[in-house]
C-alpha cells in the first residue's frame, strides 16, 4: 500500500523505483492508481486496433504541451499563455533544419534542434522576464504579447527574402515540404511517417500498425513518469514551495528566479517537443500555432483538467481535443468557452483533482496515509 | 524622409489608439485585480452596437455611438454579476442547496483571465453564429484634410482629442467625485473601506461597468474605421496590454504617460520601417520597460518620489 516508509535499504528494488514516482506532489500514488495506469497504457497501446490512430496521435502529440503547461504554471505557478510559441518555434525549427539537411541523421538532428530550439527560446523569454523582476501576472500578459507578435512576424513571411538555406518560412501558407520524420542514422534509422507495418494480432488477423502513433505514446508515457519523478524530487518541492509562496521560498534561501528560469526552459523544452511531433506528424506547419486561440488552447486543457496535475492535463488535452475534433463546426469554441468558464468557476482545481478527491473521500480511512495535497486553504475550508 | 506632419499625425494616431484600447482595461485590472482577457470582445460589443444602430435603426452616429457605449455598459453589469463577482450563481447556489457555488474572481489574476478568456471564446463565436463572418459598416464621416501631397482623416484627429477628453474624464471621475474616492479606498484597503461603510460590492460593480463602458466607446469610436468582423477585438489587445503593463499601477497617469511613450515608439517605427515593425518596436519597448521599471511608469515615478521623501 502507500502507507510504504521512507525509501531505505530494507526496500524491494520495485518498492524503491515506486516511491521515486510518488509523493504529495502527484495524484495517484496507491495500489489501485497504478494499476489503472497500466490498464491505461495497455489500452493505449490496444487503440491502433479499433480506433483512429492517425488522429489519436495528435491527442498524444499536444497532451505534451499540456504537460509543458502543467509543470510550468501548475507546479511552479507561472502561468504562460506562451507555450506555443516555444512549441511554434520547435516546429519551425524542425522544419527549417529538416529541410536543409534531408537525410536520417540530419532529420534526427533536426528533432533535438527543435527542442531545443523551444528550450533556448524560453531561455531567452524566461531570463528576460524573470531576472528582470517581472511579477506574476505581468509574466502571463508578456507571453501573451509574445505570441502574437510571433504570429504577426511569421505571417509576413511569405517573400522570398525569408529563406534559411533551402526553407521558405511560407507566410500565411506555412512549410508544407517538411520531409518524413525518419530517426536513426543512416541505413540505421527507421522511417515514422506513413510507413504502417502489418502486424498479426491474434484475434484481429493482419493490422497496419502506425509506428508513429507508438512514438508519441512512448514519448507521452515516457515524460508523464519524468515529470512525476521530477515534481515529487527535492527540486519538485522547492518548484511547488515557488508557487504557494514566493517570498518565503526565497527566505528560505532558495534561487527562485533560477528555479522559474529552469522550470520554464524544461516546459519550453517539451513544448518545442510537442511541436516538433506536430509538424512532423501534419508534415506541415504555419503560423496558426501561434494565433490566440492555439496559444489559450493548453491553458484550457490544464484548466479543466487540473492544473496541479500532470495527468489531469493528459486527460483533459486528449478529451478536449477530441470533444473539438468531433463536434467541429460553429458551436464547438462556444461549447469550449463554456466548458471553461464553468470549470474556473464551480471546480477551480479542476475535474481531475475533484474526482480524485471524490475517490478519497468514499474510500476507508487508512488509504489517506497516502499524505494530504499541497496544502491549499480552498480545499480545507470546504469540507 | 521623416515628414514632421505625417509623423505628428502618426503619433496623435496611435496615442488616441493605445489609450482608447487601454483605458477599459486599466481601470478594471487597476481597481478590481481582474484581467480581462474578454476586453477585446467588449470593444467588440461596442463596435456591433454602434454599427447595428446606424445601420439597422438609422440613428445619427453620434446617437448610435451613445447607444454603443451603453449596451456594453450594461453587458459589463451582467458579467460582472454572473461571472467576476458570481452573485447571481451564489443566489441560485443559497436558494437550491444552500452554500455559495463560487468564489468572486477579484485579485485571483490567473483564473480571471482563464474564465474571461473562456468568455471571450463564446462570445467571438457567438457573434459569428449570430451575425456572420462580417456586418455592413457605416463610413468614416468628416472626410479628409488635405496638406501638401498628402491627406489625412479628419475623423483620425477627432479622434486623438477624444482620447485626451476621456482621460481629462477619468481623471475627474476618479479624484473629484464620491465615487471615484471611495474606489481609492477600496484600491487601498478594502477591508477598512468596509468596516467605513464603504459598500465595496458596489463599488466593484460600477468600476465593471464604467471599464466596459470605456471599451464599448472604444468600440464604437473606432467602428467607422475597421472592418466589422468578429475578431475585431483582437488588434486592441496587444497595445491594452502593453499600455497597462508599462503604465503601471497608477491607472489613469500610468495610461496617458504609457500611450505617450509607447505612441511616440510606434509612431516613428511605423513612420520608418512600415507597421510591422511598429509592433514589434512596442513589444520591444514594453519589454525593456519590465526589465527596468519592474512596477511601470508610475510604479518607477512613486518610488522616486518616497526615496526623496525619506531623503528630506
Amino acid at each position: 500500500m502507500a502507507t510504504d516508509a521512507p525509501p531505505d535499504g530494507g526496500q524491494s528494488l520495485a518498492a524503491r523505483v515506486r516511491a521515486r514516482f510518488e509523493g504529495p506532489n502527484t495524484i495517484g500514488n496507491s495500489n489501485g492508481f497504478w494499476v489503472g495506469f497500466l490498464v491505461a497504457v495497455a489500452a493505449l497501446v490496444a487503440f491502433p486496433l479499433v480506433g483512429n490512430a492517425e488522429q489519436f496521435s495528435l491527442f498524444l502529440v499536444l497532451s505534451l504541451l499540456g504537460l509543458s503547461l502543467s509543470v510550468v504554471w501548475g507546479y511552479t505557478g507561472v502561468l504562460s499563455f506562451g507555450q506555443v510559441v516555444f512549441f511554434g518555434l520547435g516546429g519551425y525549427t524542425f522544419a527549417v533544419v529538416s529541410i536543409n539537411v534531408s537525410t536520417p541523421g540530419g532529420i534526427t538532428a533536426a528533432v533535438l534542434a527543435g527542442v531545443v530550439g523551444g528550450g533556448i527560446g524560453a531561455a531567452v523569454l524566461g531570463y528576460f522576464m524573470f531576472y528582470g523582476g517581472v511579477r506574476d501576472v505581468y509574466v502571463t500578459i508578456i507571453t501573451l504579447v509574445a505570441t502574437m507578435v510571433l504570429h504577426t512576424f511569421m505571417a509576413q513571411t511569405a517573400g522570398s527574402e525569408w529563406t534559411i538555406g533551402e526553407a521558405a518560412l511560407g507566410g500565411f501558407n506555412g512549410m508544407p515540404d517538411i520531409p518524413l520524420l525518419k530517426l536513426g542514422v543512416g541505413a540505421a534509422s527507421f522511417q515514422f511517417m506513413y510507413n504502417a507495418i502489418p502486424v498479426w494480432v491474434p484475434g484481429f488477423g493482419t493490422v497496419e500498425l502506425d509506428p508513429f502513433y507508438y512514438l508519441a505514446l512512448v514519448l507521452l508515457v515516457g515524460t508523464y513518469l519524468g515529470l512525476r519523478a521530477l515534481v515529487n524530487s527535492d527540486y519538485g518541492r522547492a518548484m511547488v514551495a515557488v508557487r504557494e509562496d514566493e517570498d518565503r521560498t526565497r527566505m528560505f534561501g532558495y534561487n527562485v528566479k533560477r528555479i522559474k528560469l529552469v522550470v520554464f526552459i524544461l516546459g519550453g523544452a517539451l513544448a518545442g517537443l510537442s511541436g516538433v511531433l506536430y509538424a512532423a506528424r501534419n508534415v506541415f506547419i504555419d503560423p496558426t500555432v501561434f494565433t490566440l486561440l492555439f496559444a489559450t488552447l493548453p491553458v484550457i486543457w490544464v484548466s479543466v483538467g487540473g492544473r496541479k496535475s500532470l495527468l489531469g492535463a493528459i486527460i483533459a488535452t486528449i478529451a478536449i481535443e477530441y470533444i473539438r475534433v468531433t463536434l467541429g463546426g460553429e458551436l464547438a469554441l462556444v461549447m469550449l468557452g463554456a466548458l471553461l468558464l464553468g470549470t474556473i468557476l464551480f471546480l477551480p482545481n479542476g475535474i481531475v483533482p475533484w474526482v480524485h478527491k471524490q475517490i478519497r473521500q468514499n474510500r476507508p480511512a487508512p488509504a489517506d496515509a497516502e499524505g494530504p495535497e499541497t496544502p491549499d486553504p480552498t480545499e480545507a475550508s470546504e469540507s | 524622409m521623416v515628414n514632421g506632419i505625417n509623423l505628428a499625425l502618426q503619433f496623435l494616431d496611435s496615442f488616441a489608439f493605445i489609450v482608447l484600447a487601454a483605458a477599459g482595461l486599466a481601470i478594471i485590472f487597476g481597481i478590481m485585480g481582474v484581467i480581462n482577457l474578454a476586453h477585446g470582445e467588449f470593444i467588440l460589443v461596442g463596435a456591433y452596437a454602434t454599427t447595428l444602430s446606424a445601420t439597422k435603426l438609422g440613428l445619427p452616429l453620434a446617437a448610435a455611438m451613445l447607444v454603443g457605449t451603453l449596451v456594453t455598459a450594461a453587458f459589463g453589469v451582467v458579467v460582472e454579476r454572473f461571472v467576476i463577482s458570481g452573485a447571481v450563481p451564489n443566489w441560485i447556489g443559497q436558494r437550491t442547496v444552500g452554500r455559495d457555488f463560487v468564489e468572486p474572481l477579484y485579485d485571483r489574476l490567473a483564473d480571471s483571465m482563464v474564465a474571461t478568456f473562456g468568455l471571450s471564446l463564446i462570445m467571438v463565436q457567438g457573434a459569428r453564429v449570430v451575425f456572420g463572418n462580417s456586418i455592413d459598416t457605416v463610413g468614416t464621416p468628416f472626410g479628409n484634410i488635405a496638406y501638401g501631397a498628402f491627406s489625412y482623416s479628419t475623423y483620425r484627429i477627432v479622434l486623438s482629442g477624444v482620447s485626451i477628453a476621456l482621460l481629462v474624464g477619468v481623471y475627474y471621475i476618479f479624484t473629484r467625485t464620491e465615487y471615484g474616492m471611495t474606489a481609492r479606498a477600496t484600491i487601498q484597503d478594502e477591508e477598512t473601506a468596509r468596516a467605513l461603510g464603504v459598500d465595496t460590492e458596489r463599488i466593484y460593480m460600477a468600476t465593471f461597468a464604467i471599464g466596459s463602458g470605456l471599451a464599448g466607446l472604444t468600440g464604437a469610436l473606432f467602428a467607422p474605421t475597421l472592418s466589422m468582423q468578429p475578431t475585431l477585438g483582437d488588434q486592441f489587445l496587444v497595445e491594452a496590454f502593453v499600455a497597462v503593463v508599462v503604465g503601471g499601477p497608477s491607472v489613469v497617469l500610468g495610461t496617458a504617460l504609457s500611450g505617450g511613450v509607447l505612441g511616440a515608439i510606434q509612431a516613428v517605427f511605423t513612420n520608418l520601417y512600415g507597421t510591422f515593425f511598429g509592433r514589434i518596436a512596442l513589444l520591444a519597448a514594453a519589454m525593456v520597460a519590465l526589465r527596468f521599471l519592474p512596477d511601470g511608469i508610475t510604479g518607477f515615478i512613486e518610488t522616486v518620489q518616497s526615496r526623496r521623501q525619506e531623503g528630506e
